[in-house]
This record gives structure tokens, C-alpha cells and sequence, in this order.
């Protein structure tokens, strides 16, 4: 009775959480699809807890109370620019979970029965442990990246490749003494199989570098849904299956729809290590460099006044500078004056799957103004002024025009097609990919150099004095 | 061989030819015989030389080249012959076919004296309106030309520059410019206004043309109605009154504004809709000019004067009803590729046939053998908004950089990871017991759920999706809560104990900080 009436309420928090996902394909419904989420994870928790039929409800309450505050502490202070780390580290927290689980299943096996399905039992536990690891260690080492602790440049061990591979083929024998173990014996090669696998997370996520970490963040959201659903298996619960295929296919296509964004594959992109050939050989043919010409902040704010058309790219720059609300008023400053003022968003402009728009929503610029890659890049050419913030290789012409450089073949906004083209930047170094930009030399660009916030603020300034006069 | 005769145009003003020494080459290729009349193409400078290059035989006598053509290509709807004093319709022979401009509605007069004839007569612009007559489209080609003809009309009447400059002697600040109706002309018009630099807003009806307007580089001036005026054919029908009364609203607050209005609002069979009203004329900037491509249906404009140019309080009026005859090169040429396109419709084996099966020609046909069959069964509805209109404006769609050269590659890692996975789930199903197949299942199908959801996602919101994604794979707490046992020091509480504490953290983290996100996103 109780059993089916548990059953019912998975039932029901699966089709939520489905619900939930189908609800953020659009703004106007997003925030009941956040709703429906919640919901669905309160059936969850209470009919859980109403299987559990002895007195564990103290330690429950003992270990879900901290949790919940830890958690609603950290959703409430962090900053929209620190969106990819808080994403990272709670995907760590997920792997961990599952490292936990795991092994706590395969210490309470005793109470497991059916002795045909004890093999595929450990082997699931065996999985579900590994995927957990390799989530844990690998977001841990992406929050480090994300967060400046560690450099963002791609640790390059030589043969790192090969140790890659061995660290698998460690695993796997593990696996194999672990499975033939008998008893709880096994528990010695699950832990040092828990630990190669964090080993190689680590190894992995240390190997990318910055600018590739939307995928890295979405290939982690994806483990992270895996090893859910390996707890499903290892549990014979089908909530947990149901909940971690989701997130896992969802992380999945995040991940596709950025390598698609940067025209390579993901295996490529896993391997790590990109853009170091490409430093040495474009700094080989540095001769092409022509003429840069560069404006102040209030010549821009002349360009940007008398401009009609005006197209903005941010790149991960504005984040860093968390010069977002000092641009969302010049965007306002600009639209009160009638001009059509318009985003334009690169799949992976940022850290993280979709982190401009969350860092454009934060300082009130309203959606419908702020357009994808492909929906803005055929209008470019009507524009007056491009205004480039924080951005580089998604801005790059040698994508298109240079088949031997390394982005080629990257989708790029096509910016230099507008009349006129602003770049505001610190300096005049290389993008990530490490690739010379020609658009910095092309005659109809104008370099601002500066930091992206001051000179933001600067325009700010010059554009209400005009307005006084 | 069959003899297609090209009659001179009598009406007065009248300067276009239904063919041009180009589009004569063209028919003696399908096969026929063409006849020109002597100076039928004076007026867009083709001499009888060039048509006699062509191909063509010149005929002197009017009566003769009406006589000795089986059929005959026109561009006004015959009408009486000034020098012979006989109608024209009886000039053609019994049981000749005419192609032209008919307007069968307003000329019924004439439909009774070519049916006395015996006539089979296609009128040009009865000829459906749908993707596959686009060839055939003479209305959407004179409308281009009429629409383009506007803008250099209204640039001839207009005391300044249409494109802002910035120059030595000062700012000049662009023309503003308004389109009401994003028909062929309307959209031409705002094509030809924007090349010239003025900044172009546009009206319609049919929320259709949105989309159109925009890619033409115009704003799109909206109406808070929700009233589609999307009318059979690709045309906009009658709107309500509270629309009509909120379209005024609109122009009048317009008409202060801008420097020039560009008027293209007709409803077929209709009187076109006044809706620049004297007051709004009044109320514009002297030197303003407006062009009313309606005013031989009335005109859009209280003021217009059909054929001919007033000036009210210093605005200018245009009505002007032959923009498409003062371009007569141009419009000879493409009324006259329409025409070679209508006969390689009729045209079957060597001979000339009626096939009422065909749409286009069901439509365009007015009179068979003397026997009415106009007007023709109704025409389907019109599609859906958004898709390729039959007007043949199409936005530039530029293909997506070198994407393709990976596509080759990743087709054969495709079909690799697609026997990979087979192989998979066969291995799977030779050694998992029963009842791990049914978890299966549950998860395959769970993806494939997921799969499809997601990509429904915005990119503007995948963000939230990983916050949320995230929280709900804090489900994993569940595994925690399941291990949980009285024993509070036994090793699986503990870890157990962990894995709730933490999943905790990630389901409050992830729902809360969505919402906090989510508040932020508006319009």
C-alpha cells in the first residue's frame, strides 16, 4: 500500500520535473517551469521520508537543515558574474553525492537480495561511483579555474594523453578485482577506483583552458545527471533514472550547442590543449599588422550619439569588468533617444551556456532586445555603429577569410560589416585562441582601449553632459 | 506557325509595349511568328530596327496586324482607336485571343464586345497570386516599379537631402519616411527609401509582413490591436472600425513626424481606404510630400488628385496613376518577360491550348471562345505567416561560413557512434537480468524525453536550465535518505548523512538562485 503509494508520488515528481524543464523553453513561462521543479522535489522528499519507517528522521533532519541554509546562503550572495563557479561547484557537490551513495550501497549490500542480479548490482555501483569521481574532482578543479584560483591557461603535461589512458586502464582492472571480491571485501579498489577516477576529472578539467569552459561546464552538468542515474540503477530507483537522464541528456545537447559554437568537435575540445600551436604560428606572421586606430571615450560617445543603428557584443570582458550596468545605462541613454540599440550574443560568449543574457537581465536590459548569433548576423551590414566589449576570437574576421588559421570555420558575428566598429578593450593582446584579430587593423575599426567598466562609465558621463547641454 | 501581333498602345500617356526586341527573341525561340506595328516601341527608344533584329516582321497597317495575329499581346485593355475610330476589340479577329491587362471587374462594356468576337482573352492581372505564377506576376512587377518610381518622385518634390551627413558646413539630419502597406510596392518603396539613406517606418495590416518590412531594414509601426487584416490572395481585406480608428490615431501622430508619406492601401474591388485625412495633410512639416500609389482607386489621401501633383499649405501631393509608364524601358521589359511566360504556359506541342486544369491559367482566363468564366473558382487561403510570401521579396540569407566542410567528417563518426551504441545495448541485453531492464527503459526513454525538451530551450536561458538541471540532480538525496538507518555511527549513515547534507546544498542553491535569475529576465 505504502509502497505504491511512493510509486504515485514518483510518478507524479517525474512528470514536474519534466514539466519543469518544457517550462524554460521561454521567459513568460520559466518561472513557473522553476516552480514546477520545486514542486516535484518536495513530492519527492516526502514520500521518501514517508518510506522510511524507522527513526532515522533526526538524522535527516540533522543533515538536510544545514544543507538547505548553506545552499539558500549561497544562491542569495552570489554575484551574476560568479554564475559559471556557483554552477561548477554544485555540480561538484552531485559527484560527491554519488561517490557518497555509492559506497554506502556497497556497504549495505548485505540487505541487497537475488543473487543473479548481485553482478550487475556492483558493476552499477562501480559506474555510478566513477562517473560521481571523475563529476566531483573535474568541477572542483572548473570552480578553481573559474573562480582565478587556479590558471586559466591549459596544464600541458607532456604525454598526458598516455596518462589519460592509463588511468583508465587502472580503473578497469580495479573493476575487475572489485567485482570478484568477495563481500563487502571489495571496498579497498572501490576507494582506489574512486580516487584514480578523481584523479583523471582533475587531470581532464586542468588540461582545457578558460574559454572553453562553457563546454566543460555543460559536459560536467551532463556527468552530473549521469551519476544521478547511476544511483537510479544501483538503487532500483526509477525517480533517480528518470531525473538523472534528463539533466544528463540536457547537459549533453549544452555541450553540442557550444562545440557547435566554436566549429569544433567535442572530442577536440576534451582533449584540451587548444590554441598553444596556434600562438606559435600566428606570432610568425605578425608583419600583416597594419595601423590601429584608437578614440577616447568621448569621441565613442559621439559615435554612439549619432548613430541609429547600434549593435552590442559583450564577451566574457564585461563580466570580468562587471561593467553590465554602467552599459545597460548608456543602452538606456541610447533608446531614450530613439535609437534601435540591439545585443548580439555569440553561443559561447562568456563562461558559461547563456551567461550573457543572465548578466544583461541583471542590469535590467530588457530580453526582446538582445538577439542570438544567427538572428542578428544577416542585419549586421545595416548597423552604424558595433560596439565590441570584452569579446575577441567570436568577433574574429580570420575565421571566415583565413582557411589556415586555427578558428577557421568557427561561426563568428560578422561585425566589420557594420559602418563603423568600436572595440573596447584592454589591450591590443590575443583572444584565448591565441589567434591575431584583423579586425583591430581593418580602417572602418576604432579601438577603445581601457578597462571595459571605467571607459563604460566614462561614456556614461559624457553622454548625460551632452544631454545637459 | 502561330503569329503573335504587338499592337502600339493608343492610350494617351500610355508608354509602355507588351514587348521589347529582347522578349520578341524570346517567343520566336518557343516557336512563334511576331508581328510589331510600325513605332510600337517609339516611346522606351526601341527603333523597328531593333525589333526587325529580333526576328520580328513590322507591320504598317494597324487593321492588318490585328487581323493577321491569332493572338495579340497588349498592355492597356483595348479601348477606341483614336485614329481609326473603331474600338479595338473589333479590330480583333473572330475567335482571336488577347493577353493583356483586362481589369475585368471595372470593364464590362468591353468583356461584352470581345465576347461578341468569339475571343479567348487572359487578363495579366487575374493571374493568381501563388508561388508557382510568381514568373507570371505582372501585378508584383509593375507594383516594384511603381513602388521604387514613388521614392524618386517624392525625392524629386523634396527640398532635401533623403540621407543624413555629417558635413563641413553642419549636420543634416535624414529624411524620415513613411510607408503605409507592405504590399510589392510598399516594400519596394521602402527598399528604394532606405538605399537612398532616409530612415523608413512602415504600416500593414497583415502582421504577415512584419517580418518583411523589417528585413527590408524599415521599423514596423504596430497597432495595440490584435486584429490580422490577412484577406484572400495576398491581400489585406476590411478591418473593424475600432482598427480603423486606432490606424487613424497612428498616421496622425505619424504625419507630424515624418517628412514623407508613401500611400499603398487598396482593397480589390474597393474604393481605397481614405487615411491620410486633410487635418493630418495640414499638420505635416512644410515641404513634406506625400505619394499616393491608390489614387486611381481614389486614393489614400483626402487630397489626391488622381494624375496629377497639388500642393496643399506646402505639402506636396502626388497622384500620380502611370508611375509604371514613366519607367516604360523597364516595365516594357518585364511586363513583356510575364507575357513570354503566360504563352510557355498555353503553350502544348506546337499549338496553343486552354487547359483548365491549370490554376494559373484557369485564373488569368476571362472570356473562352466568347464565354465568360470569370471570375474563376475562389482562390485557396493564404499561407501561414512567416512563410515566403508570392510577392518574391526575399531576405538575403547568408550561408553559415564553412560550417560544412566539418559536417562530412562527423557523417561517418555519426554512423560509428551509432554501431557502437547498438553493439551496446545488444551486450546489455545478453547479460542483464530482467529487472535491470526495466530501469532501463525508464532511462532510455527518460533521455530521449529530455532530449526533445531541450532543445526547445532558449540559449537566452540556458543558464537557468543548468541552475535548474542542477537542483533537480540534487534528486540524488533521495539515494542518501534511502541508506539512512537508526545506527547513527554505522559507516552508510555517515556517509549517507554526507550525501543528503550536500545534495541539500545543491537542490536549496540551484531553485533558489533560478528564481533569483529568472526575476531578472523581462521584457
Amino acid at each position: 500500500m505504502r509502497d505504491s503509494f511512493v510509486t504515485i508520488a514518483y510518478i507524479a515528481a517525474s512528470a514536474l520535473f519534466i514539466l519543469s524543464l518544457g517550462g524554460l523553453s521561454r521567459q513568460q513561462t520559466a518561472r513557473r517551469g522553476n516552480l514546477f521543479g520545486i514542486a516535484g522535489m518536495l513530492i519527492a522528499l516526502t514520500a521518501t521520508a514517508a518510506r522510511m519507517d524507522f527513526g532515522g528522521y533526526g538524522i535527516l533532519v540533522a543533515a538536510l537543515l544545514p544543507g538547505i541554509v548553506i545552499g539558500a546562503l549561497l544562491a542569495w550572495r552570489v554575484q551574476m558574474t560568479a554564475m559559471p563557479q556557483l554552477i561548477a561547484i554544485l555540480h561538484s557537490f552531485v559527484g560527491f553525492a554519488a561517490v557518497l551513495v555509492g559506497i554506502a550501497t556497497y556497504l549495505s549490500q548485505h540487505q541487497q537480495v537475488g543473487e543473479g542480479e548481485a553482478a550487475i548490482h556492483l558493476i552499477e555501483i562501480f559506474i555510478g561511483v566513477c562517473i560521481g569521481s571523475v563529476t566531483f574532482t573535474g568541477s572542483v578543479i572548473a570552480f578553481g579555474k573559474l573562480q582565478g584560483k587556479i590558471t586559466g591557461r591549459p596544464l600541458l603535461i607532456p604525454g598526458r594523453h598516455l596518462v589519460n589512458i592509463a588511468l583508465l586502464i587502472f580503473t578497469v582492472a580495479l573493476g575487475v578485482w572489485f567485482f570478484r571480491a568477495p563481500g563487502i571485501e571489495g571496498q579497498t579498489a572501490l576507494v582506489a577506483a574512486t580516487m584514480l577516477t578523481g584523479l583523471l576529472g582533475a587531470h581532464l578539467v586542468l588540461a582545457i583552458g578558460g574559454a572553453d569552459m562553457p563546454v566543460v561546464v555543460s559536459m560536467l552538468n551532463s556527468y552530473s545527471g549521469w551519476a544521478a542515474a547511476a544511483a537510479g540503477f544501483m538503487l532500483s530507483n526509477d525517480l533517480l533514472i528518470i531525473t538523472g537522464a534528463l539533466v544528463g541528456s540536457s547537459g549533453a545537447i549544452l555541450s553540442y550547442i557550444m562545440c557547435q559554437g566554436m566549429n569544433r568537435s567535442f572530442l577536440s575540445v576534451m582533449l584540451g590543449g587548444f590554441g598553444t600551436e596556434a600562438a606559435t604560428a600566428s606570432s610568425a606572421d605578425t608583419s600583416q599588422e597594419g595601423v590601429v586606430q584608437s578614440v577616447d571615450a568621448s569621441q565613442a560617445a559621439d559615435l554612439l550619439r549619432g548613430a541609429r543603428k547600434i549593435v552590442i557584443v559583450p564577451g566574457y570582458g564585461l563580466a570580468v569588468a562587471q561593467a553590465q550596468h554602467a552599459l545597460a545605462e548608456v543602452v538606456r541613454l541610447l533608446r531614450e533617444r530613439g535609437a534601435d540599440v540591439r545585443f548580439a550574443i555569440h553561443p559561447v560568449a562568456g563562461r558559461l551556456p547563456g551567461h550573457m543574457n543572465v548578466l544583461l537581465a541583471e542590469a535590467n536590459v530588457p530580453y526582446d532586445i538582445v538577439f542570438e548569433m544567427d538572428e542578428i548576423n544577416s542585419t549586421l551590414n545595416e548597423v552604424d555603429v558595433v560596439l565590441v566589449i570584452g569579446a575577441n576570437d567570436i568577433v574574429n574576421p580570420s575565421a571566415m577569410e583565413d582557411p589556415s588559421s586555427p578558428i577557421a570555420g568557427m561561426p563568428v558575428l560578422r561585425v566589420w560589416e557594420a559602418r563603423t566598429v568600436v572595440v573596447m578593450k584592454r589591450s591590443m593582446a590575443s583572444g584565448y585562441a591565441g589567434v591575431n584579430n584583423p579586425l583591430f587593423y581593418r580602417e572602418n575599426t576604432l579601438m577603445l582601449f581601457g578597462d571595459a567598466r571605467k571607459v563604460t562609465d566614462e561614456i556614461v558621463t559624457e553622454m548625460r553632459s551632452q544631454l545637459n547641454k | 506557325m502561330i503569329r503573335i501581333g504587338i499592337p502600339r498602345e493608343v492610350h494617351p500617356g500610355e508608354r509602355r509595349v507588351a514587348a521589347t526586341p529582347q522578349t520578341v527573341l524570346r517567343l520566336r525561340k518557343l516557336g512563334f511568328e511576331v508581328a510589331v506595328q510600325t513605332g510600337a516601341g517609339d516611346e522606351i527608344n526601341c527603333s523597328d530596327a531593333m525589333y526587325r533584329e529580333a526576328d520580328a516582321t513590322i507591320v504598317k497597317d494597324v487593321r492588318q496586324l490585328w487581323e493577321e495575329s491569332s493572338v495579340v499581346l497588349k498592355v492597356r485593355p483595348p479601348e477606341q482607336h483614336p485614329v481609326l475610330g473603331v474600338h479595338e476589340a473589333e479590330l480583333l479577329r473572330e475567335e482571336g485571343w488577347l493577353i493583356g491587362f483586362i481589369w475585368p471587374a471595372q470593364n464590362r462594356e468591353l468583356l461584352a464586345r470581345l465576347s461578341a468576337r468569339r475571343a479567348t482573352v487572359f487578363a495579366m492581372d487575374c493571374v493568381p497570386r501563388i508561388t508557382r505564377a510568381q514568373k507570371m506576376d505582372t501585378l508584383s512587377a509593375m507594383a516594384n516599379i511603381a513602388g521604387y518610381r514613388a521614392v524618386v518622385e517624392a525625392a524629386n518634390h523634396f527640398p532635401r537631402f533623403f540621407g543624413g551627413q555629417m558635413t563641413a558646413a553642419g549636420r543634416i539630419d535624414p529624411a524620415k519616411v513613411m510607408v503605409i502597406g507592405a504590399g510589392v510596392a510598399g516594400l519596394s518603396a521602402i527598399g528604394t527609401a532606405r538605399a537612398l539613406g532616409a530612415i523608413v517606418k512602415a504600416f500593414d495590416p497583415r502582421s504577415a509582413t512584419r517580418e518583411q518590412v523589417r528585413s527590408m531594414g524599415a521599423d514596423f509601426l504596430e497597432l495595440n490591436l490584435t486584429e490580422d487584416g490577412e484577406g484572400a490572395g495576398g491581400y489585406a481585406k476590411e478591418m473593424s472600425d475600432a482598427f480603423l480608428q486606432a490606424e487613424l490615431a497612428l498616421f496622425a501622430a505619424q504625419a507630424m513626424e515624418v517628412d514623407i508619406i508613401i500611400t499603398t492601401a487598396l482593397i480589390p474591388g474597393k474604393k481605397a481606404p481614405t487615411l491620410i485625412t486633410t487635418g493630418m495633410v495640414e499638420s505635416m512639416k512644410p515641404g513634406s510630400v506625400i505619394v499616393d500609389l491608390a489614387a486611381e482607386q481614389g486614393g489614400n489621401c483626402a487630397m489626391t488628385r488622381p494624375g496629377e501633383v497639388v500642393t496643399h499649405k506646402g505639402v506636396t501631393i502626388i497622384g500620380y496613376t502611370d508611375l509604371p509608364s514613366r519607367m516604360a524601358s523597364m516595365s516594357s521589359q518585364l511586363y513583356g518577360a510575364t507575357l513570354v511566360a503566360m504563352l510557355g504556359e498555353l503553350l502544348s506541342g506546337d499549338g496553343l491550348t486552354v487547359n483548365l486544369e491549370n490554376q494559373v491559367v484557369r485564373g488569368a482566363l476571362v472570356l473562352h471562345d466568347g464565354e465568360l468564366t470569370w471570375p474563376p473558382p475562389t482562390p485557396p487561403p493564404p499561407p501561414e505567416p512567416g512563410v515566403a510570401s508570392q510577392n518574391g521579396v526575399s531576405t538575403p540569407v547568408h550561408a553559415g561560413a564553412q560550417n560544412v566542410i566539418n559536417h562530412e567528417r562527423t557523417e561517418g563518426v555519426n554512423l560509428l557512434w551509432v554501431a557502437l551504441a547498438g553493439a551496446a545495448l545488444l551486450g546489455i541485453g545478453f547479460i542483464a537480468p530482467a529487472s535491470t531492464l526495466g530501469h532501463f527503459t525508464v532511462f532510455m526513454l527518460a533521455c530521449f524525453v529530455g532530449w526533445q525538451l531541450v532543445w526547445n530551450v532558449k540559449p537566452a536561458l540556458h543558464t537557468p536550465l543548468m541552475s535548474v538541471t542542477n537542483a533537480i540532480s540534487g534528486i540524488i538525496l533521495l539515494g542518501g535518505m534511502l541508506q539512512l538507518s537508526n545506527s547513527a555511527f554505522s559507516m552508510t549513515t555517515i556517509l549517507s548523512a554526507v550525501a543528503v547534507l550536500i545534495a541539500a546544498i545543491n537542490i536549496a542553491g540551484g531553485f533558489l538562485v533560478t528564481k533569483r535569475m529568472l526575476a531578472m529576465f523581462r521584457k
